[in-house]
């Protein structure tokens, strides 16, 4: 019983550092799909008093991915019944080109800022329209929500830590008199140690096996699925092989780095 | 003939300025029988332990097997104390093991084969007579059988060197009588060497052996 007690804190305290850091990894993974969705809408405006290609806009800077000319003909046609024709065939003369940039990925407000430089330095572009405000307000609360996702989980993985490194302190007591028989015998500390690795292997395996459940649960219930929905998104929260894989090598990792840091101290205080 | 221990100017102690065995010079044969005799705080079982390494010489030299044992390392400690057996007063068997598993202990740290190592252990508790407690856990048994469970542990590895600090001190006449023979036969049979540290000497022993005798940190030996 007391033992199942013991496993059953490591185990927790495993799972509580997976966790926190796949809501990290499912935080990014939602910013990453909001950042798509916004750079598929956004968009920057430009006005040319020539025609440019998209190889000429590509050429300016390699972050555009392609460019749209703006017709202009649904306006033309609203001036019909209000202007003569020789006017309006004088406007169409003069009237500029109007091009929508589309991005290969969503910029920062200083990749905007060089973005709109760079274009306003070429000769036929007139002026750049780059909606800096808006995109900027946007952008950093998307990154304030990162960070604060980042802190968090960093924070709880530091203090599950240490109460795993408490726990695993608790085991080498009990073990200690097993592990001091076995070096009268002349056991090395791997040997000696064998059980708490052992143990230590079999706990990331419960607390990773754990965390799939949850995430299959959280999935079942659907309701953060509708919560992201509504705002547009769809990720997958979980990934059952690259996510599991990764869970189970993290809680491998720490809980053998915390059982070796208890066997070497145990071995420099003989 | 070949010394398993020598000692010379061997002084032992556990704090810096006292002192438990003070500037001692002797040293035990290969294959011989010894009893380390003493009252009770006289420093018998301190010099047993200095033997298995866990205590250090505070001066002075001591040798086992022909390994030094001042600042040993750790890597060569393990080898020399896989090649000894120990049996302690408070027997020192493993409560979460079974019994078989306590006796294999010495063989699973040598790296023998299970096959090798159950056949080994089956055969030593055919000696101890607790061939039937097999599966059972330490504190099932009597003291007496944890006793006999810990001699056959001593014996698993066929060590050359078997050191027994108050092997029966606590035990029914049966049991002890158990072990002594035990030691004898591991003795005269396989020649290896037994050293026993004890109060009395029991009036049993039917082998040739040599007594040393502690008294204010000093060791004597008794013809």
């Amino acid at each position: 019983m007391k033992s199942l007690k013991n496993h059953i804190s490591l185990i927790i305290a495993l799972f509580t550092v997976l966790f926190s850091v796949q809501i990290y990894v499912a935080v990014d993974r939602t910013i990453a799909a909001y950042e798509e969705r916004l750079k598929n809408d956004y968009s920057i405006i430009v006005v040319a008093n020539k025609t440019l290609t998209p190889a000429e806009f590509k050429a300016m800077d390699s972050i555009i991915e392609r460019s749209d000319v703006i017709a202009t003909d649904q306006v033309l046609k609203r001036l019909e019944g209000e202007m003569s024709k020789k006017n309006l065939d004088l406007l169409k003369l003069t009237l500029p080109k109007f091009y929508r940039i589309y991005l290969s990925r969503f910029p920062t407000p200083y990749e905007i800022e060089k973005l709109q430089k760079r274009l306003q330095k070429h000769a036929a572009i007139e002026r750049v329209e780059g909606y800096a405000q808006s995109h900027d307000t946007v952008y950093k609360l998307m990154l304030l929500f990162k960070d604060v996702v980042q802190i968090f989980s960093i924070s709880i993985a530091a203090v599950t830590s240490l109460l795993i490194l408490k726990e695993m302190r608790l085991w080498q007591f009990q073990h200690a008199d097993r592990m001091s028989i076995m070096a009268l015998f002349g056991a090395p500390v791997w040997l000696r140690s064998a059980v708490l690795f052992r143990l230590a292997i079999v706990d990331a395996i419960i607390a990773t096996i754990v965390l799939c459940i949850a995430f299959f649960v959280i999935e079942q219930y659907g309701w953060m699925d509708l919560l992201l929905r509504t705002v547009g998104i769809s990720i997958d929260l979980f990934d059952y092989v690259n996510d599991a894989v990764r869970s189970l090598l993290i809680a491998l990792g720490v809980s053998i780095i915390l059982t070796l840091t208890i066997v070497i101290g145990s071995s420099e205080e003989e | 003939m070949d010394k398993v221990i020598i000692a010379e100017n061997l002084s032992l102690s556990y704090k810096e300025f006292e002192t438990i065995i003070s500037k001692a010079n002797f040293s035990i044969d290969a294959g011989s029988f010894v009893f380390i005799t003493g009252a009770s705080g006289s420093g018998k079982s301190t010099l047993l332990k200095s033997f298995y390494g866990a205590i250090e010489p505070r001066a002075g030299q001591l040798m086992v097997g022909g390994v030094k044992m001042h600042k040993i390392s750790t890597s060569k400690l393990n080898f020399l104390r896989r090649h000894i057996g120990v049996v302690f007063q408070d027997y020192k068997l493993i409560k979460e093991w079974t019994i078989e598993k306590n006796v294999m202990l010495p063989l699973i740290i040598s790296g023998y084969t299970k096959d090798v190592s159950s056949a080994q252990v089956q055969k030593l508790l055919g000696h101890v007579k607790l061939i039937h407690q097999s599966g059972k856990y330490p504190p099932e048994l009597s003291g007496g059988e944890q006793q006999r469970v810990a001699m056959a542990r001593a014996l698993a590895h066929n060590p050359i060197l078997i050191l027994a600090d108050e092997p029966t001190g606590n035990l029914d006449e049966y049991s002890s009588q158990v072990i002594w023979n035990l030691l004898e036969g591991a003795n005269t049979q396989l020649k290896t060497t037994v050293i026993v540290v004890t109060h009395n000497i029991p009036s049993t022993i039917m082998i040739p052996y040599k007594h040393y005798h502690i008294e204010m940190g000093n060791i004597h030996e008794i013809s």
